[in-house]
């Protein structure tokens, strides 16, 4: 971390353009209204679904036919009556617009104010610029959920008295890293549009425009596909039907949300132990246990691989066209 | 003049597609002098400033800038240039004196110097009164001074101004070239300004190159341009009549047959002369001696107003030889 440090300062103490750059960013982005907006929605939902979850944990730490009734915390995090999500399928859907909120404006409207190239005529390169406004957005976003988990853990320790397990905070931690790699996504998608399109009205509705295909049309659209593709999974062998449901998922899975659920269900819930079907033989001697922190990051693995590939082929084509472009008011 | 240049262009060139925006410009600035690079909208001036400060990339040629080539090295070239570009935009929600600082830290400017560095960068402007207020508030003019402000603070060797007095108001215009030049003198910066206003260019330039269509026409002092301009015609004097001339075609006789006098034109009380020396004093003894009534007797210096406009005829004129060719 010092070495990175250096790499961006000037020495003698002087921080260097980059953290110049962060620390403006991030002010710009505390005290801007959006992100009012975004903080109160989010704060909202989360004190909606602890209350929900807290008003039914009793009931769900004492129904010993769950394996992962031990783990008060993270049932903290999953417990619903129904009435309300959980927090982190309310994370699913609102993480998107938090990283669209804070990076759909990043490049375009500095152009179209003139300041773009006032900032290019100083001594700072230009790549330092993009990834300023990515480091200091996903900084906000990583202060805010940890801080969000934080204080979950105190009310829970206040109200329950349970004391938390080393494998629950590792859980809980991992998935605050694995929203801050969501919501780095779409911060990094918003950026690239901001840089592609002029205006930022148009990149703004671009980005809302991948977010609501990707939430509510795209499951749609692959199980329309699929079933007039594929032949009718009642007419199938078991094998073969164990097969349609993996395409099928497979194709979720190119959906960043499905992603994020597959992997926050499988940390925070340690009993599941595979994210698709499970033939009978393969369960055969299974006993219905948690999994340690390790093993159920290891499940998560390739989803997490999955998002940090999209964050950065995303901020690659930003880069790429960034880099290119010709800046000119 | 010295030979010390601290702008160099070697037949800079830069294409989009077919059309050359720039076209193997060669340019020398000297270190201290304000040099104003005219020409009209799209002739290439914004692109060729682009390229000096390495944010465009030129097709062939280089620019050297401070000892620096502004392609390969230019943030070292970013670092000893300071940018006004023509519609500098700055943050509206922050405070005229925090984009300043800003810009400040962007530079390296240690925190314990950078506030009151940047106070008295804005005294220095003329916005010591208004520093605390936000730039969404200030005026165009005020704007334009805060650009300078920006320059200032980092202390460049030299200073780049695209149309640095676009949308401020004449008496506005005439102050800020005013501060620009005693900016200038005071400091020993280097000053490359751009802009289409002749008039306002011939009151502080030391040198100025007329730049159309990406390349430059030419360049010097205003003598210099005038005297290789209009060569034989440097001089017009315009002489108004009381009364108009009864026999304009003798009187044009007899002043043709003055020597040095090119050219005669007569319309109603004003006879236009272009001579090639300055003859005034034997024109309006001329005019005594005809018995006219001389109300007024004006010689013409050349602006660039003039040398402007003889420069577009000139090429207009090519224009239409080279389409008369094909």
């Amino acid at each position: 971390m010092n070495r990175l440090f250096n790499l961006f300062s000037t020495g003698a103490g002087v921080p260097g353009p980059f953290w110049v750059m962060v620390r403006k960013e991030g002010g710009d982005h505390i005290r801007s209204w959006r992100f009012m907006v975004m903080l109160l929605l989010i704060l909202f939902t989360f004190l909606g679904a602890m209350y929900v979850s807290l008003s039914n944990i009793r009931r769900v730490v004492t129904d010993f036919n769950d394996p992962d009734h031990v783990f008060v915390y993270l049932k903290l995090l999953t417990t619903s009556d129904n009435s309300l999500p959980t927090f982190y399928i309310f994370i699913s859907f609102l993480g998107p617009l938090l990283g669209i909120a804070l990076g759909f404006d990043a490049i375009n409207s500095e152009k179209n104010n003139g300041t773009l190239v006032r900032l290019l005529a100083q001594p700072v390169y230009r790549d330092n610029l993009l990834l300023a406004k990515f480091y200091a957005a996903l900084t906000i976003v990583g202060v805010l959920f940890l801080s969000l988990v934080l204080l979950m853990i105190g009310a829970g320790l206040l109200i329950t008295g349970v004391p938390m397990e080393a494998a629950e905070l590792f859980r809980i931690l991992a998935f605050v890293v694995l929203s801050v790699i969501y919501v780095g996504f779409w911060l990094s998608l918003s950026i690239a549009l901001s840089v592609l399109f002029k205006h930022a009205a148009t990149s703004a509705l671009t980005a809302i425009g991948i977010w609501l295909f990707f939430t509510v049309f795209y499951q749609l659209i692959v199980n329309m596909v699929v079933r007039t593709v594929l032949p009718d999974p009642a007419s199938l062998a078991p094998e073969q039907v164990v097969i349609y449901n993996n395409i099928i998922l497979s194709w979720f899975r190119l959906a960043p949300s499905q992603l994020y659920t597959d992997a926050a269900t499988t940390l925070l819930m340690p009993s599941v132990r595979s994210l698709g079907p499970l033939t009978m033989e393969q369960m055969a001697g299974a006993i219905p246990a948690p999994l340690s922190f390790r093993e159920s990051l290891m499940v998560v693995w390739p989803q997490v691989t999955g998002l940090v590939a999209a964050t950065v082929v995303c901020f690659a084509g930003a880069y790429y066209f960034f880099m290119r472009r010709e800046i000119r008011t | 003049m010295t030979t010390n240049p601290i702008i160099e262009l070697d037949r800079l060139t830069k294409s989009y597609g077919t059309k050359k925006a720039v076209d193997h410009l060669s340019l020398k600035v000297n270190k201290g002098e304000i040099f104003g690079l005219l020409g009209p909208n799209g002739a290439g001036k914004t692109t060729t400033i682009l390229m000096m400060l390495g944010l465009a990339e030129p097709t062939s040629g280089q620019a050297v800038v401070c000892g620096i080539n502004a392609t390969r090295n230019p943030v070292g070239v970013r670092r000893k240039v300071g940018y006004l570009p023509d519609s500098a935009g700055f943050y509206d929600n922050l405070t005229a004196l925090d984009n300043l600082m800003y810009v400040g830290r962007l530079n390296g400017i240690p925190e314990k110097d950078i506030r009151s560095r940047a106070r008295n960068t804005m005294e220095m402007v003329g916005l010591g009164a208004e520093m605390h207020k936000k730039t969404g508030a200030y005026s165009r003019g005020m704007k334009q001074r805060l650009g300078l402000a920006d320059l200032l603070i980092r202390e460049p060797e030299v200073m780049i101004l695209d149309e640095p007095t676009l949308g401020i108001d004449p008496a506005g215009i005439r102050e800020f070239l005013m501060l620009i030049r005693q900016l200038s003198r005071q400091q020993e910066l280097t000053v490359l300004l751009s802009s289409h206003h002749l008039h306002q260019m011939q009151q502080i330039c030391d040198r100025v190159g007329i730049f159309v269509e990406g390349k430059l026409l030419a360049e010097g002092n205003l003598e210099t341009l005038a005297g290789n301009l209009f060569g034989k015609d440097s001089f017009v004097v315009q002489v108004s009549l009381r009364e108009p001339l009864t026999a304009p075609v003798e009187i044009e006789r007899q002043l043709l047959a003055l020597p040095g006098v090119n050219k005669v034109s007569i319309t109603e009380g004003n006879v236009d002369m272009s001579c090639s020396t300055d003859i005034t004093p034997d024109i309006v003894r001329f005019f005594v001696r005809s018995g006219l009534n001389v109300t007024g007797v004006h010689k013409k210096e050349y602006g660039l107003d003039e040398i402007y406009h003889r420069f577009f005829e000139q090429n207009t004129k090519k224009y239409i030889l080279n389409e008369q060719a094909v």
